[in-house]
């Protein structure tokens, strides 16, 4: 045990692990520091709001992200037809679009004054309060947005699984007597729900996640109830406590997705035969399935992305501008940091999980990785704390001793945020990281070695050429991740200091839509590349598989 | 109770298997053998009704199931399949496997015929595992039990023991005999193997290239195949060349040869006779003597590849303890129950 203490993998993974798990464990112990007046007016006003509202969204989007990515990713992986194989891939492109910027987008043109409305008005002769339009701010229109962007999750995850079951497995179905249709029910679909909970718990996440769509319609959930808690009332521990009741739910929610991981396993084994061939059907039936899995598509996507340029060309003078400039160059500038201080993070944990392969080693590299699950607005709070506290401290301290004023050394730079940000995404690189070093055998090493390669030079000659595109992976991946980032930013970032993503919602509040198409239409546009991607990965390893 | 007629199917216009006339009668047990590709798993899956056929016609119990305007579905077929990697279902336990296929029983006929088809098939207090927790060879009675809870017409194996090891496949083979005996179904077993075929089937058809070489008992297929590829395909031999003294001798490098009936073969054809290893028998006293150029070593026996004077090589299936090295000359006679003949071309 000693000489495992003087190890320096050991501490040079267990230190920043902890530093990482550091904001959830400060948001947990808020829970010890009791504020009964603070919650006694929360119970009696808003906190039956947070929950039953939260609750919705969560369970609206899973239901409609699991309807839609079930049935795509069927159609998908069953049917030959026309269009399919471009279809494959554009249905995932929703995911390049963040909910917040589909949500304003979809406001601009379904409000009263929208192009939809007024041409209703224009085509019946309608005035205000002659006829009835669905209101798209509300939880339901919130619901149908996340639902939009969210349901790639599960259509990715579940059509592997529906292509993964071995054509044989729809024979003995047939042989024993069931119809298709039987199939589907009772073996396909069962077969395909580890996977399919999987996706759905992912968007249910999300949509728990999601600060800029409930804000900007006006749906009272915890994330909107930590930043009025916070900023509003000025209580931070009560905001951290509401923060910590959001992050139960959404460990809750983690269980279930580990538990359903868990059956994954099961449902694999013994099947080696190939894939099914996809069904041919008739022409018309054919049209019928391209349009249905071109609607989520169009509706994910084409429409608002289409709607966004058409509103950064009409004012592209006014918005183009040197701030633009300014707002481009942070944006990627901070991305870019974050991005490469997450995959050296995910590097040396990998690395560490690589050559200790103990329960020292692995155990808070698992606990820094649960960041992804956590919403953002909770990290940005489980940060702002203890760095606020050290600061007061720092500050103290050097104004006894040296006179001076340090001020918010901490806290009040980027350095919070780039924190937050290593805290949310290091799931996402050290995920990349970790399988492309599996990729590598620990054989592949014993070989170099024993044909005379030092260590030094076996890293050089073989990990090196080998973790090339996964490293970069990593970081498109999560440099994306921290462009479209919405709520932490906004906590954390400095006086002054505004992001893209940043800027696109407060115009956007503003009702300034057309002017926030600009930095949205940029955003979106870059999320493409890791859908991109995506895209080509999942056929690949599809591949690979089969 | 199972009729081929005629059977062509084809992929997208391309002939697979053609001209297939066969059948099985009711508690038989069919074997299809073939090198890869010969069409024998297609053939399989046009029966079960996966494969439409292209000319021809397939009946079960006098009642046309596929010809080239009939296709009935696989689901109202009754015919049961047990799958080269099983395709048991790993959302479910072993009971609820084997019930799948009684749709519309009730809950006490179904949990009466999987306690008596898991008795059936010796894994009596399984019932409640899960596929995963199954060994290979359990797998592969759940598959079996499977596919006759719903009493089929008749019951498919497609390489049914490939997965399993060695040892344990033709144990499994006997044992699923005696089971399908048991209960009198037709079966047909496709296998690339000829020993599951030996130790499984009443009948064998041996394929190559789509079409069907021979259809016979496996003794007669041993014994008195059809033609060289059949003669090649089952068991090991040599084919030795000889010549026509008149319409039923032939003379050879290993002696003088008499068929028993009268063949159309005129004096000086040039033919080529099948030689088995055991129609070469080792014998100290004999006057013919070849070298050894090989042996294997098989237990009981030894395998000697011998090198007759005149050059040619034959097989010679020996007793052990007639050990000699390689590179001795032995004696052996030829001692040929009937003979094989191919005309040489």
């Amino acid at each position: 045990m000693k000489r495992s203490l003087r190890d320096i993998w050991r501490w040079s993974v267990l230190l920043p692990a902890l530093v990482l798990a550091l904001p959830v464990l400060v948001i947990f112990a808020s829970v010890f520091n009791p504020q009964p007046d603070v919650w006694q007016h929360l119970r009696q006003t808003v906190l039956a709001d947070y929950v039953i509202n939260s609750l919705l969204l969560a369970g609206g989007t899973g239901l409609g992200a699991l309807l839609l990515g079930t049935a795509s990713a069927w159609i998908i992986s069953q049917y030959q037809f026309a269009g399919r194989r471009v279809l494959e891939w554009l249905l995932l492109l929703p995911l390049a679009m963040p909910a917040y910027i589909i949500a304003y987008t979809y406001t601009g043109m379904l409000d009263f004054a929208g192009p939809v409305q007024t041409a209703l008005r224009a085509q019946f002769d309608w005035r205000y309060g002659d006829y009835w339009f669905p209101q798209i701010r509300s939880l339901s229109g919130a619901i149908i947005m996340l639902s939009l962007v969210l349901y790639p999750y599960v259509y990715m995850l579940a059509r592997s699984a529906f292509r993964e079951q071995s054509a044989s497995l729809f024979e003995a179905s047939r042989t024993l007597g069931l119809t298709p249709r039987q199939h589907f029910w009772k073996v396909a679909l069962p077969l395909a729900r580890p996977a399919i909970l999987t996706g759905t718990a992912l968007a249910m996440m999300e949509a728990f996640a999601d600060y800029g769509t409930v804000q900007y319609f006006g749906v009272t959930t915890f994330t909107t109830g930590i930043f009025r808690t916070w900023f509003g009332m000025g209580n931070q521990v009560a905001a951290a406590q509401l923060a910590a009741m959001l992050t139960g739910f959404v460990l809750l929610l983690l269980v279930l997705e580990r538990w359903s991981r868990r059956k994954i396993r099961y449902y694999h084994q013994g099947q080696r035969s190939n894939a099914a061939p996809r069904r041919n059907i008739s022409v018309g039936r054919q049209m019928l399935l391209l349009l249905l899995c071109l609607l989520p598509v169009l509706f994910g996507f084409v429409i608002p992305a289409v709607q966004l340029v058409s509103w950064a060309l009409s004012n592209y003078q006014q918005t183009l501008t040197p701030q633009f400039g300014q707002l481009v160059w942070n944006s990627f500038s901070l991305a870019a940091m974050a991005a490469v201080i997450s995959v050296l993070l995910a590097l040396l944990f990998a690395y560490g999980k690589r050559l200790r392969p103990d329960v020292l080693v692995q155990a808070p590299v698992r606990v820094a990785a649960l960041g992804y699950a956590v919403p953002g607005t909770v990290i940005a709070i489980g940060v702002m704390l203890p760095l606020a506290y050290l600061d007061g401290r720092i500050d103290l301290l050097a104004e006894q001793w040296f006179g001076i004023r340090t001020g918010l050394i901490f806290s009040g730079t980027l350095f919070a945020l780039l924190l937050a940000y290593s805290v949310r995404f290091l799931a996402v690189s050290l995920h990349s990281v970790e399988a492309g070093l599996e990729r590598i055998k620990p054989s592949m090493d014993n070989a170099a070695r024993s044909l005379g390669y030092t260590p030094l030079q076996v890293l050089q000659k073989v990990h090196v050429p080998l973790l090339r595109s996964s490293v970069l992976a990593a970081l498109l991946l999560v440099f994306v991740d921290v462009l479209k980032e919405l709520p932490a930013t906004l906590i954390l970032r400095p006086f002054n200091f505004n992001t893209l993503a940043v800027r696109t919602y407060e115009l956007a509040s503003d009702e300034r839509l057309a002017d926030a198409a600009l930095p949205a239409l940029a955003i979106v546009l870059v999320s493409l590349l890791p859908v991109i991607l995506l895209a080509r990965s999942v056929d690949s390893s599809l591949k690979g598989k089969l | 109770m199972l009729y081929l007629q005629q059977v062509a199917v084809a992929y997208a216009g391309h002939t697979v298997v053609k001209d297939i006339s066969l059948s099985l009668a009711q508690g038989q047990i069919g074997c299809l053998v073939g090198p890869s590709g010969c069409g024998k798993t297609t053939l399989l899956r046009a029966i079960a009704g996966f494969e439409p056929v292209a000319e021809g016609c397939i009946s079960l119990q006098q009642q046309p199931v596929s010809n080239a305007t009939v296709q009935l579905a696989p689901e109202q077929r009754h015919v049961g399949m047990v799958f080269q990697d099983f395709a048991l279902f790993p959302h479910l336990s072993v009971a609820d496997n084997i019930s799948f296929g009684l749709l519309t029983a009730s809950k006490a006929t179904k949990a009466a015929k999987v306690k008596q088809l898991l008795q059936l098939v010796g894994l009596p207090d399984l019932g409640q595992r899960y596929i995963h927790q199954l060994s290979g060879g359990q797998q592969q009675r759940v598959a079996l039990a499977r596919a006759l809870a719903p009493e089929p017409k008749v019951l498919l194996l497609d390489e049914p023991f490939s997965s399993l090891d060695t040892e344990l496949r033709e144990g499994l083979a006997r044992e699923i005999r005696q089971i399908l005996q048991q209960l009198h179904i037709t079966a047909v077993m496709v296998t690339h193997d000829q020993n599951e075929a030996f130790a499984m089937a009443d009948m064998i058809g041996v394929m190559e290239h789509g079409l069907l070489q021979q259809w016979a008992t496996p003794y007669e297929l041993y014994h008195k195949p059809h033609n060289r590829f059949v003669a090649d395909f089952i068991g090991r031999g040599v084919l030795l060349p000889g010549t026509m003294l008149d319409s039923q001798q032939v003379q050879t490098s290993l002696g003088l040869f008499r068929q028993r009936y009268v063949s159309s073969a005129k004096p000086g054809d040039k033919v080529d006779v099948l030689i088995r290893p055991d129609d070469i028998v080792h014998d100290d006293s004999s006057g013919i003597t070849a070298q050894v150029t090989d042996k294997a070593f098989r237990g009981s026996h030894i395998m000697y590849q011998l090198k007759l004077q005149s050059g040619e090589q034959v097989q010679c299936l020996a007793l052990s303890h007639h050990n000699h090295a390689i590179g001795e000359q032995i004696g052996i006679r030829l001692d040929l129950d009937h003979l094989v003949l191919f005309p040489r071309s």
